[in-house]
């Protein structure tokens, strides 16, 4: 069929309330002749009895619920589905109010490409920045920014390009690279389909045009092979297949594979992709697969090669927290990362980001639609990576234990190291031992004074420390010198990375120790001995 | 290395489908006889080869279904050997339930109330249908996996967040889940697999000369004597076919002269009204589906 040559498409739509998103997508829907006839006869009568005075609201098209009609507001992810000759697509059209910020990560999470939505008259407001920063932590990499209602700022040229400018440079921020802008008006149809004369100053693509010929598989292909399993399928004691997805790379039939977490090796030695045998099968495609010996697999064992994916017990995520019952800390709670589902608690919050500004912020508790990095440790080791890395084996869900709700969404950031005692700080490339918050204890028993080391710790750049304790407390902003790299900077309690020493503020060795004139001053300044009980 | 948007979606619904048996205690698949359930049926064969799908398929039976519906689904579970499990509200057709004298109500308890007994009755946690978004507003905004209380009913206000393909199955005692592997086809879609698959769907699909009546707007099938006609109402042959089937007193029919697979999609992809029109119960009121759903219709 003509309209498969360039596959589905998956987008979103959002931006701040009233921008006019599902007038944008039920344009698309009505200019696109793609509405059923009773469908649009209903439209046609809600919109008599509905509140725009006999004028067609195509957002009525898009908010289903009773709820939503009554308040005019969109509270859940709407999903609808065109084509055109070129592709298929479903869009999912999101609520904007904050409120909602977990139904729209809902949508961002199942969608390839980003289409956000800001008012010409306005330019990039506090709820823009927000879905921006939801949809790039989902993983969305593709970005479409349709500036709308150009009809009331008379399609101004540099009214748009000094909105360009601020999306640009908020989009760099955020470390977004595909980034499309185009000027539109969601209540006339400019640009949407075809492009406008209003408009001629503007030489790229309509939404549409762009829509249809974007690539959103280009971007950097996963490292090679990996297939967590969904089920083992042994229909007879002649056939024991293993099945599931395969979320990157190819397989051929003789391809050496490894099993994690238990790294035993196999061949590859049939393929069915659905009830048909191939000889080799790739990314997106539903398989079985057998192997040429007796392995010990089971559902949530990934078979790979040349992935490079780990297995980890403890790890550094940033959560979405979706449930209105807050984070527990020390409960236990479910993970499913892939198909794997076991116990997990969440240690530690290094901080909260704030998501409108993207601030960070010190934080003791994660709420329902906010955004922590913290510290996780699994109740066993698993099969898992970063998101950046290997999507599939990065994202998770936390699970509640007793009401079974789906608390919080995350993704990977880091696999935390397994050596012990040891508090590090990182910051991209470079990192650095510290034993600041090691405590010292004496112990009257053998007259000696003994350095308790604290478990393995990362601080990243943004982490706020803790930098009070029972033997120790240190000043809010300081910096330590670090053999080789520089300075490491702590600002307002949070490390925010290595710099230059800034003379206002105290400079510490990786001890804890003040230099005074450049030597070393008096140990207990910020340290205390205690006696051990 | 390509995957078409039907591969796509084939592959989003096989993954589903593993899911639920892998994580599900106790799933089963509702099965409506329609084009949907065909295609629902083909899927699970697929997704679980060389096994056979491990789960029951089960149909709610109301006693009013087209005949050759009935014909069709004894046939096709024979051919492929599977479990099918068939429920009525005996009961209620022994009161003399019928959809001409009770109107909405016969839906509620024989379509909506069968389907709750039978769900609590074999004691069922997670279920298949076959209900797609682009069918409906409410079904727009309903995710993939749904969650019902105990009452079988959704809460639309109250839905769990369904991050990618991270699908949260647990749930507490009486509680269960409907599951829709094909809520992200349309109905084009359904057609282009069907052909793409070869799939076996009921005759009443295609166009042929048929006894009927019409009756508010719609082309009521009289399909057997049991079909009472109002004074003045006299059953005429037209050359009509169905593009949803269900029980046959409310199911109106198209006149068309569509007798072929190719001949269906092209007049379907032609087509200027959805496929819910000629499913009576929809039109009653804006929300009429919402309203159902939490009461625990499908």
């Amino acid at each position: 069929m003509s309209n498969s040559s360039k596959g589905l498409l998956k987008f979103i739509t959002c931006g701040s309330v009233d921008d006019g998103k599902s007038t944008l997508i039920g344009h698309i829907l009505y200019n696109s002749k793609l509405i059923y006839a009773d469908q649009e006869q209903a439209l046609i009568l809600d919109s008599q009895v509905g509140s725009c005075g006999g004028k067609i609201d195509y957002s009525l098209l898009l908010d289903g619920l009773m709820a939503e009609r009554e308040q005019g507001i969109t509270i859940d992810v709407a999903y609808r589905y065109f084509s055109t000759d070129k592709r298929s697509f479903i869009v999912a059209d999101t609520p904007g109010h904050e409120e909602y910020t977990r139904n729209m990560a809902v949508g961002a999470s199942y969608a390839d490409l980003a289409i956000i939505l800001v008012d010409a008259s306005k330019g990039v407001l506090v709820q823009t920045r927000r879905h921006m920063r939801i949809c790039s932590l989902m993983g969305i990499k593709y970005f479409v920014f349709a500036v709308n209602k150009m009809d009331l700022i008379n399609y101004n040229f540099e009214r748009f390009i000094k909105i360009s400018e601020e999306i640009k440079q908020f989009s760099e921020g955020l470390g977004i690279e595909d980034i499309i802008i185009i000027p539109v008006s969601a209540t006339e149809g400019d640009n949407l389909i075809n492009c406008s004369e209003k408009m001629s100053w503007y030489k790229g693509p309509s939404l549409i045009e762009y829509l249809e010929d974007v690539d959103v598989e280009d971007n950097k292909p996963e490292k090679g092979f990996y297939m967590p399993i969904q089920r083992v399928c042994r229909p007879d004691y002649s056939f024991r297949g293993f099945q599931g997805q395969i979320e990157s790379g190819e397989i051929s039939i003789g391809d050496k594979v490894t099993i994690l977490p238990s790294g035993e090796a196999a061949v590859v030695k049939s393929i069915h992709i659905c009830d048909k045998k191939s000889d080799k099968a790739f990314m997106g495609q539903p398989v079985t697969i057998q192997l040429d010996h007796e392995v010990d697999v089971s559902r949530g064992c990934v078979i790979t090669h040349d992935a490079g994916i780990k297995t980890a017990k403890k790890i550094t995520a940033t959560l979405l927290w979706l449930d209105d019952v807050k984070l527990t800390f020390g409960m236990d709670y479910w993970i499913k990362i892939g198909t794997k589902m076991v116990p997990a608690v969440v240690t530690a919050i290094n901080h909260k980001i704030d998501v409108n500004t993207g601030e960070l912020l010190k934080a003791s508790n994660a709420e329902r639609n906010e955004i922590v990095r913290c510290q996780i440790t699994l109740s066993e080791e698993i099969v898992l990576d970063e998101f950046n890395k290997h999507k599939t084996l990065g994202s998770f869900i936390l699970i509640d234990r007793i009401s079974h709700a789906t608390s919080a969404c995350g993704i990977v950031e880091r696999l935390d190291s397994k050596e012990n005692n040891t508090v590090i700080f990182t910051d991209g490339e470079k990192s650095v031992t510290v034993r600041i918050f090691d405590s010292f204890y004496y112990h009257t028993d053998i007259m000696s004074v003994l350095r308790h080391s604290r478990n393995d710790e990362v601080y990243y750049c943004g982490d706020a420390l803790p930098l009070k304790g029972e033997c120790f407390e240190y000043p809010e902003s300081f910096d330590i010198e670090v053999e080789g790299i520089g300075y490491a900077n702590i600002r307002n309690g949070i490390f925010i990375g290595f710099g230059p020493h800034e003379s206002s503020y105290p400079l510490l060795n990786i001890d804890g120790i003040e230099f005074e004139n450049g030597r070393l001053g008096n140990f207990t300044k910020y340290r205390h001995i205690v006696v051990w009980e | 290395m390509f995957m078409s948007h039907l591969d796509k979606l084939e592959a989003e619904a096989i993954y589903i489908f593993r899911e639920v048996a892998a994580e599900c205690e106790r799933p089963v698949m509702l099965y409506s006889i329609g084009k949907d359930s065909s295609v629902m049926m083909h899927l699970a064969l697929k997704a679980f080869y060389p096994q056979k799908p491990p789960f029951p398929f089960m149909h709610i039976d109301t006693s009013w279904k087209f005949r050759e519906m009935i014909e069709f689904r004894d046939r096709r579970v024979e051919e492929l050997g599977i479990n099918l499990i068939v429920y009525r509200n005996e009961k209620a057709l022994a009161q003399g339930i019928n959809p001409f004298d009770n109107g909405a109500a016969y839906t509620d308890i024989i379509k909506t109330q069968a389907l709750k007994d039978a769900l609590t009755k074999y004691q069922f946690t997670a279920a298949f249908g076959g209900g797609r978004r682009d069918e409906e507003k409410s079904r727009a905004k309903e995710r993939i996996f749904s969650f019902r209380s105990e009452n079988h009913a959704w809460d639309p206000k109250n839905q769990r967040p369904e991050m990618w393909k991270l699908y949260n199955t647990r749930i507490n005692k009486g509680e269960s889940i409907r599951v829709f592997p094909i809520s992200n086809w349309t109905e084009k879609d359904i057609w282009q697999y069907i052909k793409r698959e070869n799939i076996p769907i009921v005759p009443l699909y295609f166009s042929k000369e048929r006894p009927v009546v019409e009756r508010d707007g719609n082309l009521i099938m009289v399909d057997d004597e049991r079909m009472r006609l109002l004074p003045g109402e006299k059953p005429m042959m037209k050359k009509v076919r169905f593009r949803t089937l269900g029980c046959y007193p409310l199911t109106g029919a198209v006149e068309s002269e569509a007798e072929t697979l190719d001949e269906v999609i092209e007049e379907t992809l032609a087509s200027a009204t959805s496929e819910r029109t000629s499913r009576i119960i929809d039109h009653e009121e804006t929300g009429s589906m919402e309203r159902r759903k939490k009461e625990g219709y499908f």
